[in-house]
């Protein structure tokens, strides 16, 4: 066992929580400790910032290294500024979206009109899209937020053909074309493997 | 609301308890209540103006302040605003048949490569309700829409929104470009969304960052007031 002040913390987004245990063991990165901040922080990326910082201030004394499994996430740039201050790695890029698919590819697709999911956004569709948009309460609201877009992309991070099935039915219920995109991890296992090896 | 109020005939209330009544059913996002209050208040020869001011905009005010204080949330603010737009859709004719006042004018968009509106609709909306001609030029827009138009249609205001981090950084392109064509001081440059701030604003060279569009429509009277000062002087 290596002694706690030798291992190395992840502060990750609860969405990914699975997928960074999985890469974690699959890589033999049993010195990696992982704590996750609440998923629907992906709902108001206002709070991410601090609730980041809030969490690296509280492990900074007990590991040896901290890495934050957040992208930018909507912060606007401020939790790259507060990774910085802090002296913590984060994922480069926009969000998780991007990474899963590869910050390079994502970027030249270019695709404004695609609403995403992953695979911890389709187990969780009611909680996080549906019901905190007030679309349970108010379908009818569903185009002033959808309308704009063309497709759901559902990008797989695991062969699943159930989620396939229920992110299919998501885009029906937002009146969306559907596509699914297996990414696996994307740019997630690198940068974990990466920021290890640093 | 409460099933006592389903009993509530609006074209018996006073004017008072009528517009009282709308300011709680903007708040309830009903539209058809809505329609119904401001087609009784013009035929008890309410000026169209008025209206929109003394219950519409007073009603979307409450609701402002509420979601600003965490009381509301998006869905019930859009509900709301639904609501008021069902209003504005009889007044817009008739205010401008009436030659009702206005403020100034802007042009507004979401920025090109972002197709999101809610937060640029709902400004617009309270713009117009607060006495400001709006140009709506969409979502997805490139330098050229913004600057073009707000030419064309002599607008004093540019509004330019963004959700993504991914976008917002084309506010800048937009306001580089009309420094490099000398026309930047033409225009009041406001910005806003999600993942934007103060300092963002700031650092791309808006005259004002904007949290929401009731902050939206206050700076945007703010700085009206101070260029026609400024102009008075000059």
């Amino acid at each position: 066992m290596v002694p706690e002040a030798e291992r190395l913390l992840v502060i990750a987004c609860g969405a990914l929580a699975r997928e960074i245990i999985a890469i974690r063991d699959a890589s033999g990165l049993s010195h990696i400790d992982l704590t996750c901040l609440p998923a629907i922080l992906h709902n108001h990326p206002d709070r991410i910032t601090g609730a980041v910082e809030d969490a690296v201030q509280k492990h900074k004394g007990s590991h040896a290294r901290i890495f934050v499994a957040y992208a930018d996430c909507g912060t606007g740039g401020q939790l790259r500024t507060a990774c910085d201050r802090l002296g913590v790695e984060m994922i480069d890029g926009p969000h998780c979206y991007a990474f899963y698919e590869g910050l390079t590819q994502f970027a030249e697709r270019d695709d404004a009109t695609s609403f995403y999911l992953t695979d911890f956004l389709v187990r969780q569709f009611d909680a996080f899209v549906w019901k905190p948009l007030g679309l349970d309460r108010h379908p009818e609201l569903r185009d002033m937020y959808f309308g704009n877009y063309r497709s759901l992309v559902y990008q797989a991070q695991t062969d699943d053909p159930e989620l396939d099935v229920r992110a299919r039915i998501c885009a029906d219920r937002l009146g969306l074309r559907y596509e699914r995109r297996l990414t696996g991890y994307g740019d997630l296992g690198a940068a974990l493997r990466d920021w290890v090896r640093d | 609301m409460s099933d006592e109020e389903d009993d509530i005939i609006l074209s018996e209330l006073d004017d008072d308890e009528l517009v009282e009544q709308m300011f709680d059913d903007l708040y309830d996002g009903m539209k058809d209540e809505i329609v119904e209050g401001v087609n009784i208040l013009l035929e008890r020869g309410w000026q169209p103006y008025d209206i929109l001011t003394k219950a519409l905009v007073g009603g979307m005010t409450v609701v402002g302040n509420d979601f600003r204080d965490g009381i509301l949330f998006v869905p019930e603010v859009l509900l709301a605003a639904n609501a008021m737009k069902g209003g504005m859709g009889i007044l817009k004719p008739l205010l401008a048949e009436t030659g009702a006042p206005t403020i100034g004018k802007m042009v507004i968009g979401t920025v090109k490569g972002d197709i999101h509106d809610i937060g640029k609709n709902l400004v617009a909306m309270m713009m117009e309700g607060a006495g400001f001609e709006v140009i709506d030029l969409g979502i997805n827009n490139p330098v050229e829409n913004y600057i073009d138009k707000a030419a064309a249609e002599k607008a004093d205001i540019i509004g330019m929104s963004a959700l993504l981090t991914t976008t917002m950084p084309y506010m800048k392109v937009v306001i580089d470009t009309m420094k490099e064509q000398g026309i930047r001081d033409d225009y009041v440059v406001l910005v806003g969304g999600a993942p934007l701030n103060e300092e963002f604003g700031k650092a791309i060279g808006a005259d004002a960052y904007c949290r929401d569009a009731a902050v939206a429509v206050e700076t945007a009277k703010s700085l009206m007031a101070r260029r026609h000062n400024q102009a008075g002087m000059a």
